[in-house]
């Protein structure tokens, strides 16, 4: 057999293995949003009904009126988009300093914040908390915005490493053509960066989404809580009478916002992954 | 040499400027609760009022208190899932690696599970090891194979916990290898060829050793993240599962410290862990730098 014909076997057979494998990892978000648009009966029914006979939408328009879930996506987004605008611009003034500016205990800083990311969060989970219920702050989201106010180490790095590539003769031109530093951040650096920008961006406002040991230690009252604790919420209440096609419609749709956001952004996201995993 | 320092000393204000923001969140938000944790750890702190200084009791509590054992153990138990992530991502970044039709395709739905919240996917695991109606169970009768209650069971909960968080976290994995693969020279793969190596030879003297970077990172990552385990537990068994046998470190040191107000108690617990984490990535560091050596 020549070779090229063992090749092209052996794809026809990795293909198929990495279609058995495609489908073990959708087959459950599929029934997530099968058993969403199903009746009761038809979710208990053996064999399990893939496409429901009566295909069922009002489960959707249900939840609204079952539990917060409309503050819960405000609340969601009041902290992922606060804390991501703000957090990325002193995160990205931050990483300009730290690759293109002189200054003395440069490195020593910077290892010093890096080396912060090697508390694990449950050692400092307590004393935050006494620190914030001091202040009031206490299921309010105060405690879930501020902290990311004051930038994200791993953004800090990632910017830094993309900055390495820009040469530094730029920075001087435009000292000598009278740039202040801030200008130089935003009409030089800031523009170069975008790309590194938005993908971090997007990684940390996915995580900030989907975040939920932050949002249950501070957040108690219904109507404060997160979308994430809010799906958690249907669910704990809504098991007992089973009524599983109001929780899964209510998990499809906590789900879907990133969804869309990650098929939409897939490039930059798949991109800055591999980056950072190749480089850390 | 005058005005250049005075211009260094500009530059210096600016960067300091620049930099204030996270030196002094790493100041508030990492630095003193870290020293408000060691303390705390040495005393009877409850929340409320008293917190007096006790020695070592709470520490030795610790290593008395057969949950925190559990615990430990059940966290430990479950990075098991991290090998079998490890092995199977990167089976599939090879196989994505020969460039066949659909890759970009395969990529992406092997990577929505990461991207899912993990809260609204733990809530989707729970429903599909329902004992009686869940999925999982559904698929086995096939093969007639009759499933256990997965989350009631004190030998299928830990299990069906791993399997969860491989499926959720391979994507992820896969993504890192694929990266590390498509940097890896062709000319190698080439000049092995000549030399009359096979598949498995290249694999295992050229692939191995030059993903082995990614692999360390990995492997760091994901004992760190392991360690800190605590939403699915939290979502798919409020109690800690029976007998607490999927209660992970995490959901033990939140339900003394915030259910039961033993604040001092549980930051002692949560320096052990802390602890534990960093002796092993020091561990790790240690093997890699070994290794690399032997390398050249």
């Amino acid at each position: 057999m020549s070779e090229k014909k063992k090749n092209r076997i052996t794809d026809a057979v990795v293909f198929i293995f990495l279609s058995f494998g495609a489908i073990f990892m959708v087959a459950p978000l599929l029934w997530m949003f099968s058993t969403s648009i199903k009746t009761r009966e038809d979710v208990f029914a053996l064999p399990p009904v893939w496409i429901p006979d009566t295909i069922s939408f009002a489960k959707y328009s249900e939840i609204w009126s079952m539990g917060p879930l409309l503050s819960g996506i405000s609340n969601s987004l009041i902290v992922a988009v606060s804390v991501t605008v703000i957090g990325t611009f002193t995160s990205s003034l931050a990483a300009f300093a730290f690759s293109k500016l002189h200054f003395n205990g440069k490195n020593k800083i910077f290892m010093m914040l890096f080396a912060s990311v090697m508390i694990p969060y449950p050692v400092l989970m307590i004393p935050q908390f006494i620190m914030f219920s001091s202040v009031g702050w206490v299921d309010t989201l105060l405690p879930l915005i501020i902290p990311g106010f004051f930038g994200n180490i791993f953004m800090i790095f990632f910017l830094r490493q993309f900055l390495t590539s820009i040469p530094n003769s730029i920075i001087e031109a435009a000292k000598i053509d009278g740039c202040s530093y801030f200008q130089i951040f935003y009409k030089i650096i800031f523009p170069l960066i975008k790309p590194a920008v938005a993908a971090q961006l997007i990684l940390w406002f996915m995580g900030i989404w989907n975040d939920y040991l932050g949002p249950i230690l501070y957040l108690n009252s219904p109507e404060k809580q997160t979308l994430q604790l809010v799906i958690a919420n249907f669910n704990a209440s809504y098991a007992i009478q089973s009524d599983y096609p109001l929780i899964m419609a209510a998990s499809v749709v906590a789900l879907l916002p990133m969804l869309i956001v990650f098929i939409v952004f897939q490039k930059q996201i798949i991109e800055s992954i591999a980056i950072s995993g190749v480089k850390g | 040499m005058k005005t250049t320092s005075k211009l260094y000393r500009t530059e210096q204000r600016y960067a300091y400027l620049f930099i204030a923001a996270p030196v002094i969140g790493f100041l508030i938000f990492a630095m003193v609760p870290l020293i408000y944790s060691i303390y705390g750890a040495f005393t009877n702190w409850d929340g409320l009022g008293s917190m007096d200084f006790i020695g070592l009791e709470n520490f030795i509590n610790v290593f008395k208190d057969e949950y925190f054992y559990k615990s430990m153990f059940n966290t430990i138990y479950m990075m098991l899932g991290i090998p079998i992530g490890i092995v199977l991502a990167l089976l599939l970044a090879l196989a994505l690696n020969r460039g066949i039709p659909g890759t970009n395709t395969f990529r992406v739905l092997y990577y929505i599970p990461v991207i899912s919240s993990i809260a609204a996917i733990s809530i989707l695991w729970q429903w599909a090891y329902n004992g009686d109606y869940g999925l999982v169970n559904q698929f086995l009768a096939i093969f007639g194979i009759e499933g256990p209650n997965w989350l009631q069971n004190t030998s299928t909960v830990k299990p069906a916990l791993i399997i969860m968080a491989v499926w959720k976290g391979l994507g992820y994995t896969m993504l890192l290898y694929l990266a590390a693969l498509q940097s890896v020279p062709k000319s190698f793969y080439e000049a092995a060829k000549l030399d009359g190596a096979n598949a498995f030879k290249s694999f295992w003297y050229i692939t191995l050793p030059m993903v082995k970077p990614v692999t360390f990172f990995i492997i760091v990552t994901n004992i760190i993240g392991g360690a800190q385990i605590f939403t699915e537990i939290n979502v798919m068994t409020p109690t800690g599962g029976p007998e607490y046998s999927s209660a992970s470190v995490v959901f033990y040191i939140w339900q003394k410290a915030f259910g039961n107000f033993q604040l001092g108690y549980a930051s002692a617990m949560a320096l052990v862990l802390g602890l534990f984490i960093f002796i092993i990535t020091l561990i790790q560091f240690k093997i890699n730098e070994k290794n690399s050596f032997e390398l050249d």
